[in-house]
């Protein structure tokens, strides 16, 4: 188990480590840094200050060692529009998309399961053909346009629910629901597949062969072997949440990590875009390891998997 | 396993929009870029004060919507098949590597990949976009950044258990080269598993252009996208919901339509993805 976790972790570090290195040569692919994480109107004498900061006119290590050092120390810059550090900006923004992450993904659940259940138990019937374009229709739907058409009737003409800003609980309803259709979607489509596999396998046949009830030999035998899988893509789905966040976010106008990125790069702040994109990648890097992890404990087989 | 009927319908939307695309401008009956100011924001045929000059109504500038519409089946299906012919390919190709060479080669490519699947994408989109600039390219990259790490992870799957068979060993012991293996054992049998795969991916491609050209990083205006053109309506939406709504429904239309299809196509060619199946971006 310890040999696992190390190893996992060491991992994750790597992944941390190419994501760096990704975001740095971004910077440098394009050309002169300069023009980019200096605001335009500038005189000489900033950009000679920035270029010996940055160790420009040093060989190319030496500005990736700057590089890591920088954000090692957890300085990702000064924002050129809000003339305040990037991290403190991002610092501001976290809560609001963390409770927009977290409120989507349960919605997820809460609706995916159920349904996944239920159209694999019914598989080839109407109640399957109806959640199976349910959920067709769940990922085909660009999340912009569910917002859209979500405000228009809650926002709009119901006139319900508020739109814009994150004053109160009832702002995220309608951004939590955008979001965790998406989810509930994607999950309920793999959880299906799993599902009728699941029941097909010899030992739910033998469960029922026992004469349990069909509630424990799908609560219990099947969905406890259907699970996981899901669960997995519960992690890699977060990649996608953070995605959808800066998407539903911007078209409620929640002022969160995504919106700020956004904006950022509406107003060609490169330096607040490159922050957001480098804190968010480490944080779902550190979930992805916390949910292997937390397998790793759950289901013995994980381990031997990735020996 | 039940067998899985022809999905007809999709079939019939994806090659009615397909000769829209192909046949274009000469099919869509106005200029798509002519602006009116005179006709600005005029409703469907359907409702009360529309015309058979504008199917769809018009939008802000003035343009024909229908016209516009069918400009921008062309780039959402150009969009979406040359991102998944360079995307699809690099991850294919990659993903074979990887699989095959094993060792060093396979942990390296399977790292970046953990690396690319853990970045949220449309956050490298809007890096891209105020690094290049926006427009076809930073698009095309962007989705190319997306898809080829779950390329490369479903083939390499495919490769490691290929690799074992007793036919690929028996070429290895009698000489044949890597590349030969490569590509007269290899690459043949996980065919099914790339076009399957790349059939449930084709939908999400176009809307991840959509929801690029929707925040206005990704096709530049005065193309027509379907994305640019819903966010184009957004402050009409209460007043003239036209505008914004067709685009969005034909978005919706294309995908689930491409959705439907490439489950077919799994079912057909590969059931087992249908365990791994996942949303990329």
């Amino acid at each position: 188990m310890l040999k696992f976790l190390i190893r996992r972790t060491m991992q994750s570090l790597v992944t941390v480590f190419l994501l760096f290195t990704i975001v740095f040569l971004m910077t440098r692919a394009t050309g002169d840094p300069v023009g980019l994480l200096v605001p335009p109107e500038v005189g000489a004498e900033t950009v000679a200050h920035v270029r010996q900061n940055l160790g420009l006119n040093e060989p190319y290590y030496v500005q990736y060692a700057l590089f890591l050092k920088s954000i090692l120390t957890a300085d990702l810059g000064t924002s050129f529009l809000a003339r305040r550090p990037v991290m403190d900006l991002i610092l501001e923004r976290l809560p609001v998309s963390m409770i927009l992450a977290v409120a989507s993904m349960l919605l997820g659940v809460l609706l995916a399961f159920p349904l996944g259940i239920l159209s694999a138990l019914k598989r080839g019937r109407k109640i399957d053909s109806c959640i199976q374009i349910f959920g067709a229709f769940g990922i085909a739907t660009p999340q912009f346009w569910i917002g859209l058409i979500l405000i228009q009737i809650f926002a709009g003409h119901l006139g319900l629910l508020p739109v814009g800003g994150a004053e109160s609980w009832r702002h995220f309803i309608l951004p939590t629901c955008t979001l965790g259709l998406l989810q509930a979607c994607s999950m309920l489509r793999i959880l299906r597949s799993n599902m009728i596999e699941a029941l097909g396998t010899d030992f739910v046949a033998l469960a029922r062969a026992k004469g349990l009830s069909e509630a424990r030999v799908v609560g219990v035998h099947a969905l406890g072997n259907a699970v996981l899988p899901v669960l997995t893509f519960g992690g890699l789905l977060l990649a996608s949440l953070m995605t959808g966040t800066i998407v539903v976010e911007s078209v409620f106008a929640l002022p969160g990590l995504g919106r700020l990125a956004y904006d950022a790069a509406l107003f060609r702040d490169y330096p607040l875009v490159q922050g957001v994109v480098i804190v968010a990648g480490v944080i779902i890097i550190a979930i992805n390891l916390l949910i292997d992890v937390s397998y790793a404990f759950i289901d013995p087989r994980i381990q031997l998997d990735n020996s | 396993m039940i067998r899985s009927r022809l999905p007809w319908v999709s079939i019939f939307i994806l090659f009615v929009f397909l000769m829209m695309a192909i046949l274009g401008d000469l099919i869509a009956p106005q200029d798509m870029y002519a602006q009116n100011l005179m006709k600005r924001l005029e409703p469907p045929v359907w409702m009360e004060g529309g015309s058979w000059a504008h199917i769809f109504g018009t939008d802000a500038l003035g343009r024909d919507i229908l016209s516009r519409l069918i400009g921008g089946v062309r780039t959402s299906l150009a969009i979406g098949i040359i991102g998944l012919l360079i995307g699809g390919g690099i991850g294919g190709a990659v993903g074979i590597i990887a699989g095959y060479s094993g060792r060093y080669v396979d942990t390296i490519i399977m790292r970046l990949a953990d690396a690319s699947l853990s970045c949220p994408m449309i956050l490298f989109a809007l890096l891209l976009s105020v690094s290049l600039g926006s427009g076809i390219t930073s698009a095309l990259t962007a989705i190319c950044m997306v898809i080829w790490a779950p390329f490369a992870r479903v083939v390499r799957s495919e490769v490691l258990v290929i690799r074992e068979m007793d036919y690929v060993k028996v070429a290895q012991i009698s000489g044949a080269s890597s590349i030969r293996v490569l590509f007269r054992h290899i690459l043949p049998n996980v065919a099914n598993t790339l076009i399957a795969f790349a059939g449930l991916q084709i939908g999400f491609i176009i809307i991840l252009e959509a929801t690029l050209s929707f925040l206005g990083v990704g096709i530049s205006p005065p193309t027509p996208a379907w994305g640019s053109m819903t966010a184009e309506g957004r402050e009409y939406l209460a007043t003239h919901w036209w505008v914004s709504v067709i685009p969005g429904t034909a978005i919706t239309i294309t995908v689930v339509a491409f959705t439907l299809f490439g489950d077919w196509l799994r079912d057909r060619l590969d059931p087992r993805l249908g365990r791994k199946d996942w949303h990329p971006s």
